[in-house]
């Protein structure tokens, strides 16, 4: 394969450095959750620039479709009315957000990821999927502080938000950003967009959101999509987004502190299944007991 | 994820070990990564205009192959065009997907019938399918068509046969399709402004002369307050609602009045809850809060409106009546409605407003009633929201603070829709905010050209550019019609510019009749139909409920889904000989006969309608301009071939116009001098060019034009594009088709397709396309400029007078060499060049909005005055008036509105959008549901007297029970855009549930509020 459009910052499961000399531009996309409108042309949007279509669902008795990410859908809007004493003094509130990968700076999936290359980090900012090495694993999912990834039925592989890598390869900004009718999804610099946060939460606050704020977690070392939310002291009002997301202690523990020893471990058990399979023989799966899994699922 | 356990184990351990084996060193030479290849590289860029709402945004169309001939395109991703002024590379959620409707399963690829009895289509060749039509066409015609009336009249109308006509369709398909329904004498047709704007026409231009959207989609940003009421443009028009956030950004309030907390209220700094049906309470105590407590622009007010006109002593209102009520017509005599007229014919005046019936005092006296209480208590608004309207409102009265409305289909969709956006234009006129940037009455239109097919007079009583089609009892004679369209001055030196109404209308029928038009023919003036009263689609649908009806050609409108009390529609068709339906793709008209089960329960074998169906194109496949809500004339390019062998819609009347042409010049006929002497110049007659029918709406010089001021010099020379309307002649020595559009496309080429976006202030770019008139942008303009013709506000300049004329960042709408010392006023569409409070004789129901309930009230009476529940001047058919519930059966009220994943019908069948909105719902409160045992995502059966439809419930906090009249109201919101023909899940026609009943001026049906229950399914 061709050297990378894009540089490479990290791969999943690939301790050798990616050539690291040239310092490209750190990207981010912003939402401002106070503009808007829940109109679903940034999910329309993505799917039809990334040649996605998910079933046609149903209605369940809220405005969510489709109902959740999936391997067709890689953002989805979320809709939350709240009417609650504590929350701008009781008024009622349609909060909607855009959910999607967030791209972390340190992304769980990819440390979680064992397969080499199936997950890539742009030194852009950019976490990206690349389902040609993808083992169907799962691991990202769990990775993942925000329960993004979704494995596809038709392949069993991994799928979501690339924030249109081959776009912003090319210079354009993704198709969400694009299309967005209010602005309220902006896309830039990660510096610039914090300006632009700034400003809009000085716009708020003298709205009378006192806490108003910006969503950019230190807990996954920043995300390159970042949200203006008018309460920033309470994320989980837009639809459970986590107050302060981290990597699991289980992912972090597995593929770091304890890596170098189950490595170990692997090395022995290859050792020994060498000289299991050179002195023994090789082991049968017992189709029949698979087959039968199969039919009890 | 479907992973057995033991595929489990074994992907940890090849995942485990793969890892680890990298960390041990052995790493793979697939982890390097690149990107998916960037797609459109070299793929062919097309512009084009989206098809949808009437912003009117730009597109992006790229197409499969660098355009070689030997490679066939094919669109193949669809973004928005950054260049746009209004959207700027945006689109919205079916804007984004428009992809799946060019390549929806539901488009239309062959001409099909269906035959009488049938339960299926079978294919048929074009040839068939113009000669059958043609044939049933002719065979009507000749046995129904009416010569003269009783009175002996030439009338020439044809009325067993109707015929709908598409805004979404171009205007070069417009204007053939008026060419060619006029012909024959057709009067009983409608776009679809009649069931969606027809009363913003009504009621704007009885203000101000106009009936169009008065400022533009980017100038929204320069507004310091929005009221948002009567719409929900987030989810309407999200596009445009760019510039209202814009706004915000920059400052701006924004303020939601409306039933439903809804995508518009999400983002706005206040939401109102109000009443659906109870707009003019609200909008009629605005104004009585703003006179008493002084907030008015008085320079304003005292110079360019006719506050100090005196109205005729005849004129009262008492008990819910103007004067001059017929009750057993149900109609008003207007007589008295009027001004006070000098002995030169000329309004009286009162300049001190002392006047006891001088016009503001008159206003004072009529809104005194529309106390903050009175609104409380009618609307079930709470006290603190109304009175915070009023207080940011009042904040722009002063000449240096501009608020604007946006507003939409919640106002015209009553039987008082015309008055309730007539009360705010009212209290844009107190504000000062007309013709002022940031200000206006912005109405925000529906389909992507209805503005264009208004424009060209697409409407049963209209001929383009706002002409009225001659009225059998009005204009028995040209010399009638001239007479009577041609108003006179009201005030010196005003321009009255409808006092030139024979150049435009002689040219009009220069236009339609070529040379066979002459002076001695009275330009082939009895050629054109004359209607007796107006055929509106209501009207249309009760003939046909008659059985009057043979014929319904209907082209891009699906009037089974769009009519109100969809039942009755379904049987009226059933009584229909021959049906034309000329549509891109498949619609519920077309197979009405089909029996879907509950959704439509028709015994098909009995119905004897033959429906023919034609394929058409759609926007990506054809040229032509359409018009945005800011008149805004764009030009798009076609991208593609359309699928199978579909027609544009010019290739498909001229085949069928040449068809018939064909027949009464073999066979004679009833009448057929209309037919046979309509000018028909074009170089392939069966398949006009846009470029042909667009030259043709500019208009050109028959013969050399001389300068009046310029002996020997000519304005235009024989054979060229007229420059603009201001050389159209009443001697025959001018065509132009649509005068409202001259300037189009002139003798510097195409005007609709330029694309120069400088903004040249304000956010006004006049070189992106063309609008009419004249390419002025923010029309009534010279009112942005106090008398003098110095700019109300510094900082809003968008013209002034410059000591010689007129100039400034926007074309003025005015004389431009008008020294404002010589007192002409800035409405120069009205014979007193002010805008009107008191709209004279204007409208069916009153010169001053009042109160009055829904056809069907959940209240059952109207506190205001009791004797007088609905409006007086409302017109409803016997068997509709059958079909009318009441308050103690169905207790709520139900509204119906659009969803912003959808538009109308059409895109249930685009994939995209049906993934992002799949299923029928309809919205309920939580304290109704919990009443009645609904959760969330229950089906729930809702039902009015006119029938019922299933649906899942959306149990919602966004929608609350109000107070009104010391009882509880709760309202079911009903969102519309379901059907059998459909990507999506099938869904039940939403219109089987309003009304069949229409606005008094315009018969824009009542769908937004009436009478409705609900159970759970």
């Amino acid at each position: 394969m061709a050297l990378q459009s894009l540089d490479i910052l990290r791969r999943s499961a690939s301790p050798t450095a990616a050539p690291q000399a040239r310092n490209p531009l750190e990207v981010a996309k912003l939402i401002d959750v106070s503009v808007c409108i829940g109109c679903k042309a940034c999910q329309v949007a993505c799917s039809e620039w990334n040649e996605l279509r998910d079933e046609v669902g149903s209605c369940v008795g809220v405005y969510d479709n489709p109902t959740d990410l999936s391997a067709q859908a890689w953002t989805v809007m979320r809709f939350n009315e709240v009417e609650q004493p504590d929350v701008s003094g009781g008024k009622l509130e349609w909060l909607i957000r855009k959910d999607g990968c967030m791209h972390c700076a340190d992304p769980g999936c990819l440390k979680a990821c064992p397969s080499p290359g199936a997950i890539i980090q742009y030194k852009n900012g950019i976490v990206d999927f690349h389902q040609e090495n993808c083992i169907g694993c799962g691991y990202c999912v769990s990775g993942c502080p925000f329960n993004v990834p979704r494995i596809s039925k038709d392949d069993n592989k991994a799928y979501k938000c690339n924030l249109c890598s081959d776009r912003v390869a090319v210079g354009q900004e993704p198709a969400c950003v694009k299309t967005c009718p209010t602005g309220a999804i902006q896309f830039g610099s990660k510096e610039d967009m914090k300006e632009v946060a700034e400003k809009r939460i000085t716009d708020l606050k003298s709205r009378g959101y006192d806490q108003a704020g910006l969503y950019d977690p230190e807990g996954v070392g920043g995300t390159h999509v970042m949200y203006v939310l008018h309460h920033a002291d309470k994320p989980e009002l837009y639809s459970n987004l986590p107050k302060d997301p981290a990597i699991s202690t289980t992912v972090s523990l597995w593929k770091g502190l304890l890596k170098p020893v189950a490595t170990l471990g692997i090395a022995a058990a290859g050792l020994f299944g060498f000289f299991h399979y050179i002195t023994v023989g090789p082991n049968r799966a017992e189709d029949e007991h698979e087959a039968e899994e199969e039919v009890t699922k | 994820m479907q992973v057995t356990r033991r595929q489990f184990f074994k992907v940890s351990a090849a995942g485990l070990s793969a890892s680890s084996l990298v960390a041990l060193g052995f790493s793979p030479a697939t982890a390097l990564a690149e990107v998916r290849q960037y797609k459109l590289a070299r793929a062919k860029e097309i512009r084009n205009t989206c098809p949808y709402c009437s912003v009117g945004c730009g597109l992006l169309m790229y197409s499969l192959g660098d355009g070689a001939k030997n490679a066939k395109q094919e669109i193949i991703h669809i973004e928005g065009d950054p260049d746009h002024p209004v959207s700027r590379g945006s689109l919205c959620p079916k804007g984004a997907g428009l992809l799946d409707f060019i390549h929806s399963p539901n488009r239309l690829k062959h001409p099909e019938v269906r035959e009488p009895g049938s339960k299926e289509w079978k294919r048929i060749s074009w040839h068939e399918a113009i000669e059958r039509i043609a044939k049933h066409m002719k065979a009507d015609r000749d046995a129904n068509f009416i010569a003269k009336n009783a009175d002996g009249v030439t009338v020439n109308r044809w009325l067993s046969t109707a015929m709908l006509t598409a805004s979404a369709s171009s205007n070069e398909t417009g204007i053939l399709t008026q060419k060619f329904m006029r012909s024959l004498g057709i009067v009983g047709t409608d776009a679809q402004a009649r069931v969606c704007h027809g009363p913003t026409v009504a009621a704007l231009a009885a203000t101000f002369g106009r009936g169009a959207m008065t400022n533009t989609w980017v100038d929204i940003k320069n507004a310091d307050f929005i009221l948002i009421m009567g719409g929900n443009p987030a989810e309407a028009h999200p596009v445009g609602f760019k510039w209202a956030i814009e706004a915000k950004k920059k400052g701006a309030k924004i303020i939601v009045v409306d039933p439903r907390f809804n995508r518009s209220a999400a983002v706005a700094d206040e939401y109102v809850p109000i009443r659906a049906g109870s707009d003019i309470v609200f909008l009629g105590g605005l104004i009585n809060w703003l006179i008493a407590n002084d907030k008015i622009q008085w320079d304003y007010v005292k110079a360019f409106t006719n506050a100090s006109f005196i109205v005729n002593e005849g004129f009262q209102f008492e008990e819910g009546l103007f004067s001059g009520y017929d009750e057993a017509k149900g109609k008003y005599d207007r007589g008295s409605w009027s001004y006070e007229l000098d002995a030169k014919g000329q309004a009286k005046t009162d300049p001190t407003l002392q006047h006891p019936r001088c016009v503001w005092n008159l206003m004072k006296a009529h809104y005194a009633r529309y106390t903050p209480e009175v609104v409380t208590d009618l609307t079930g608004s709470p006290k603190e929201g109304f009175l915070s309207v009023c207080k940011h409102l009042g904040e722009c009265s002063t000449p240096t603070k501009v608020s604007t409305i946006l507003y939409a289909l919640g106002w015209t969709q009553h039987t008082v829709g015309a008055q309730n956006i007539r009360t705010m234009a009212m209290v844009q006129l107190l504000l000062g905010n007309i013709g002022m940037p940031g200000g206006g009455v912005n109405a925000l239109r529906g389909h992507s050209n209805i503005q264009g097919l208004s424009d060209l007079g697409l409407l049963s009583t209209n001929l383009p550019g706002y002409l009225t089609l001659p009225n059998d009892k009005a204009h028995p004679t040209f010399a009638d019609y001239i007479e009577k369209t041609a108003p006179k001055a009201l005030q010196p030196g005003q321009l009255n510019y409808w006092g030139n109404t024979p150049k435009f209308f002689v040219s009009l029928l220069k236009w339609f009749w070529g040379d066979k038009a002459t002076k001695e023919n009275n330009w082939g003036y009895d050629w054109l139909p004359k209607w007796d009263k107006m055929y509106d689609v209501l009207q249309v649908m009760d003939l046909m409920h008659q059985g009057k009806v043979n014929g319904f050609i209907v082209q891009g409108f699906n009037p089974l889904t769009s009519f109100p009390d969809s039942r009755k529609t379904a049987e009226d068709f059933a009584k229909l000989k021959y049906m034309v339906v000329i549509d891109p793709i498949t619609t519920e008209t077309s197979s009405f006969w089909q029996n879907h089960g509950e959704i439509n329960n028709v015994d098909t074998a009995s119905i004897q309608t033959e429906v023919f169906r034609l394929p058409s194109t759609c926007f990506a496949e054809e040229d032509g301009a359409i018009v945005n809500s800011s008149r805004w004339l764009q030009w798009h390019w076609k991208g593609a071939d359309a699928p199978g062998e579909a027609k544009t819609d010019q290739e498909i009347l001229a085949e069928l116009f040449m068809a018939l042409k064909k027949l009464y010049q073999a066979e004679g006929g009833t009448v057929p001098e209309p037919i046979l002497n309509l000018s028909w110049p074009y170089k392939n007659p069966y398949d006009p060019t846009p470029e042909e029918l667009a030259k043709e709406m500019n208009g050109r010089a028959l013969a050399d034009v001389p300068d009046p001021k310029n002996p020997g010099q000519f304005l235009v020379k024989k054979g060229e594009q007229i420059p603009g309307f201001a050389v159209l002649q009443d001697d025959g020595s001018t065509m132009s088709a649509c005068w409202i559009f001259a300037g189009s496309w002139t003798q510097a080429g195409n005007q609709m397709a330029r694309r120069d976006n400088t903004d040249t202030g304000l956010g006004n770019t006049p070189g992106w396309a063309w609008a009419w008139p004249a390419n002025r942008r923010i029309i009534y303009n010279r009112a942005s400029c106090d008398p003098s013709g110095k700019p109300w506000d510094p900082k809003r300049k968008l013209i002034a007078w410059n000591g010689e004329k007129w100039a400034g960042a926007d074309v003025p709408d005015f004389k431009v060499d008008s020294n404002p010392a010589d007192g002409m006023n800035p409405f120069i569409m009205n014979p007193e060049g002010v805008g009107r409070f008191f709209c004279t004789d204007k409208l069916a129901d009153g010169p001053f909005p009042e109160h009055y309930e829904p056809m069907e009230s959940p209240l059952g009476t109207n506190p205001l005055h009791p004797k007088v529940v609905n409006s007086p001047a409302v017109r409803i058919f016997k068997a509709d008036k059958e079909r009318l519930g009441q308050h103690t059966e169905f207790p709520y009220v139900g509204t119906t509105y659009r969803l912003t994943e959808h538009f109308q019908f059409w895109t249930k069948g685009v994939r995209l959008s049906a993934i992002a909105q799949p299923e029928q719902f309809v919205e309920v409160g939580e304290a109704l549901a919990a009443e009645k045992g609904i959760k969330a995502g229950d089906w729930v059966k809702v039902s009015s007297k006119r029938g019922y439809i299933k649906a899942k419930a959306v149990v919602t906090k966004r929608i609350k029970a109000l107070t009104v009249n010391k009882q509880t109201v709760h309202q079911i919101g009903i969102p519309l855009h379901w059907g059998w023909e459909t990507v999506a899940k099938k869904g039940f026609l939403s219109n089987t549930l309003p009304p069949a009943v229409g606005d008094c001026n315009t018969q824009t049906p009542e769908y937004k509020a009436f009478l409705v229950n609900i159970e759970k399914a």
